[in-house]
């Protein structure tokens, strides 16, 4: 070991404290039973359990829905926000993040009470609403990093080959940046996927998603099925990101959030 | 002389960014078929120029006609013209093959005569084999080749060419600008190449155009541009030059570095200061005391591949450059002489700074928005005068206390003896100084005049 590696020692002790050990314990508790002993049962009564499953289909459900009206409202948006003749200023770009230095709970309750005051009952729509304005931000910033880095000289060179405007963004644009719409789906899906609090506050637990369980379950101190539950979503995430790495490989470097 | 041979006309272009004027009265005609190359320092309009052509940009004034066409309102996908970006522009979520369809693939071109097409211009580019690779894994130069494919299998009228060989090495520069030399034959395409290289211009084009500050200097033949040009910018620009004060005796005989000389040039008057070009490569070494016109001390002297570079102070007090394949031993006496054919003479651009001034009261006076103290005597309050001040009374400061007003310097000129700077004050107008100090392009300078070497006069009619 060279010395400079020493300086990562710090990191590495972070790195199993806090990432790989709670992981193993989610492994070992899902695998366990209430007195510590291996079985599979947590895992059996989360696929035999109609509620769970159909728990977990709606959860997924909605992640969808959310993460396309994410897409649909946020690409817009960041291409405005990245062309400089309609969008001049950088400042509009900040506004965009201001929401997010209020607590998300917080934003949430308040929608909740703009909700019933406007006497919209809560459901499935109002849902979709806070997720979506909770998320949009992780949406919009990787697709426009992406298109304000893109050079302009790929969409001058379509035009310069014949592409009208709208051909250029079908042909050109809209290739190149998908990096960061896929970026983009990524910050979205899956925290939609685990929330609870949103849909507690803006369904009043009508509508339970795959998070409330989990949470339920902890707070109940089934630890081992709320382990195998979290473990069930790791796995989910773990197929996604896999998914998406493949996807972006070799590509344009997808957008991060600033 | 525009007619049917030429197959872009621009006319009296005009190009402004916000306030500033990059493009000033344009005027140009292409032939058909032609290798036209915009040469000129950064800055200086020529991408600009190309832009306008390509469409990319909109004429503040001016027209662009493609075969007697305006095609100035046009936006540049309906435009038949291609072009080849500096930084080649490939489509990195394309393919090679695809990146060259591209604009088939847009024009409706049915599929197998996209194939052959696409596979005839990758062939003339010597890329064949490279038709399914991802351009991002190709070198520079294979990357060129590409883009030049890409633009030219849409059979543009005119292919346009942004400083296409700028982010290559010198070895394969100098083979694509060869290659492109015969892809312009072979096709008898019309290009227009822009680059900031004078040796590239010179070894492609047909024409020339050398342009500076927004305003076409010359145009021309290479051997025109090289051995005629027409002032000290395009002298200075295109290869290397001796760049002198002189006075034209009479016809046939101009006097610089304080010898006379037979010359070839005639009809700019008798006893008038003109410019005068020498090539470093048109100074001879010689032996003979009778063809020996002056003396000169050998300086330094360094080798450049082929040729010596020698610099020589002449019996006179002035400096010269001598290229010459023979090394002189620095210190040592020779003797010179120059061939009246190789001594260009020029029409001097100005003598003297003149700006259009106003007197502002007693022994005060305004121009290029400031205020000056000067005589004032024999004119009113108001009234409106030419100031003039001659190019050596003007001192530069390298700092801003006790400076009437600032600029930078933009443009350096070593006449033998001293150096001629153009400096650009904050207003964007130009005064030209002479110096024997040293500055460098890009300073920021003081400026300083002095009141009695203002010299004021009443404006000349039709003079502004």
């Amino acid at each position: 070991m060279n010395k400079r590696s020493r300086w990562a020692l710090p990191y590495f002790i972070f790195l199993v404290l806090f990432v790989a050990l709670p992981l193993l314990l989610i492994v070992i508790y899902s695998f366990t039973d209430g007195a510590g002993h291996f079985s599979f049962a947590n895992l059996t009564k989360f696929f035999s359990d109609g509620n769970s499953l159909s728990t977990f289909a709606v959860s997924i459900e909605v992640a969808i829905e959310n993460t396309l009206l994410c897409i649909l409202i946020g690409y817009p948006a960041a291409y405005i926000l990245a062309d400089k003749k309609l969008n001049p200023s950088a400042v509009t770009v900040v506004l965009f993040i201001l929401p997010m230095w209020i607590n998300a709970l917080m934003r949430t309750l308040a929608t909740a009470e703009l909700f019933n005051m406007a006497g919209i009952p809560l459901g499935k729509g109002t849902l979709l609403f806070g997720m979506c304005y909770d998320y949009l931000p992780f949406m919009i910033y990787p697709i426009y990093n992406v298109l304000n880095k893109m050079d302009k000289s790929y969409a001058e060179a379509a035009q310069d080959l014949g592409a009208t405007p709208g051909e250029v963004f079908r042909k050109v644009t809209l290739p190149l940046s998908l990096p960061g719409v896929w970026s983009g789906v990524m910050m979205v899906f899956m925290p939609t996927v685990s929330t609870f609090a949103i849909s507690e506050f803006l369904t009043n637990n009508k509508i339970k998603l795959f998070g409330t369980i989990i949470q339920e379950n902890i707070n109940n101190s089934m630890w081992n099925y709320g382990a195998a539950l979290s473990l069930i979503m790791l796995v989910i995430i773990g197929i996604t990101t896999l998914f998406q790495g493949g996807k972006s490989e070799g590509e344009a470097s997808g957008g991060v959030l600033i | 002389m525009p007619g049917k041979e030429t197959i872009i006309n621009i006319e009296g272009l005009s190009q402004f960014y916000g306030e500033k004027q990059v493009l000033h009265d344009i005027n140009l005609y292409v032939r058909r078929g032609e290798f036209i190359t915009l040469l000129g320092p950064s800055g200086c309009g020529k991408t600009t120029l190309l832009r306008l052509i390509a469409g990319f940009l909109q004429p503040t004034e001016g027209r662009i006609l493609l075969d007697g066409k305006d095609i100035s309102v046009l936006p540049p996908h309906k435009r038949p013209l291609n072009t080849v970006f500096q930084r080649y522009a490939l489509f990195p979520h394309l393919d090679v093959y695809d990146n060259v369809a591209f604009g088939l693939k847009l024009a409706g071109v049915p599929e197998d005569e996209i194939q052959k097409r696409v596979k005839k211009m990758l062939k003339l580019v010597s890329m064949s084999d490279y038709e399914s690779r991802n351009v991002d894994s190709l070198s520079g130069g294979q990357q060129q080749r590409v883009a030049i494919a890409r633009a030219l299998v849409n059979r543009p009228k005119v292919l346009l060419l942004d400083e296409p060989l700028s982010a290559l090495d010198l070895k394969m520069r100098k083979d694509m600008q060869i290659e492109l030399k015969e892809m312009h034959k072979k096709l008898g395409i019309t290009f227009i190449y822009v680059t900031h290289d004078q040796e590239e211009a010179l070894t492609l084009s047909d024409t020339i155009v050398v342009m500076n500050e927004g305003r076409i200097q010359q145009i021309g033949t290479p051997i025109d541009i090289y051995n005629e040009p027409v002032n000290a910018f395009v002298a200075d620009f295109i290869g290397e030059s001796n760049i002198l004060k002189g006075r034209m005796m009479r016809d046939y005989r101009v006097a610089f570095i304080k010898h006379e000389f037979d010359c070839v040039d005639a009809g700019f008057g008798e006893d008038v200061t003109v410019d005068v070009v020498v090539r470093p490569e048109d100074i001879y070494f010689t032996n003979d005391p009778a063809k020996c016109q002056f003396k000169a001390t050998v300086n330094s002297c360094t080798f450049k591949g082929v040729h010596y570079e020698m610099w020589v102070d002449t019996d006179t007090g002035y400096e010269l450059m001598i290229q010459d394949y023979d090394p002189y031993p620095v210190g040592s006496e020779v003797m010179l002489y120059i061939d009246p054919d190789d001594i260009q003479v020029m029409k001097k651009e100005r003598r003297a700074n003149t700006y259009p001034a106003k007197v502002l009261g007693e022994g005060k006076v305004e121009f290029l928005d400031t205020e000056f103290s000067c005589d004032t005597s024999g004119f009113a309050e108001g009234e409106e005068v030419m100031a003039t001040i001659r190019f050596e009374k003007v001192d530069l400061l390298d700092h801003e206390e006790e400076a009437d007003l600032t600029g930078n310097v933009v443009f350096i000129l070593y006449m033998g003896d001293h150096y001629h700077l153009t400096v650009k004050t904050e207003t964007g107008e130009n005064i030209w100084v002479d110096t024997n100090d040293i500055w460098d392009k890009g300073d920021f300078v003081g400026i300083k005049i002095l009141p009695k070497d203002i010299k004021l006069s009443k404006p000349v009619a039709g003079n502004e």
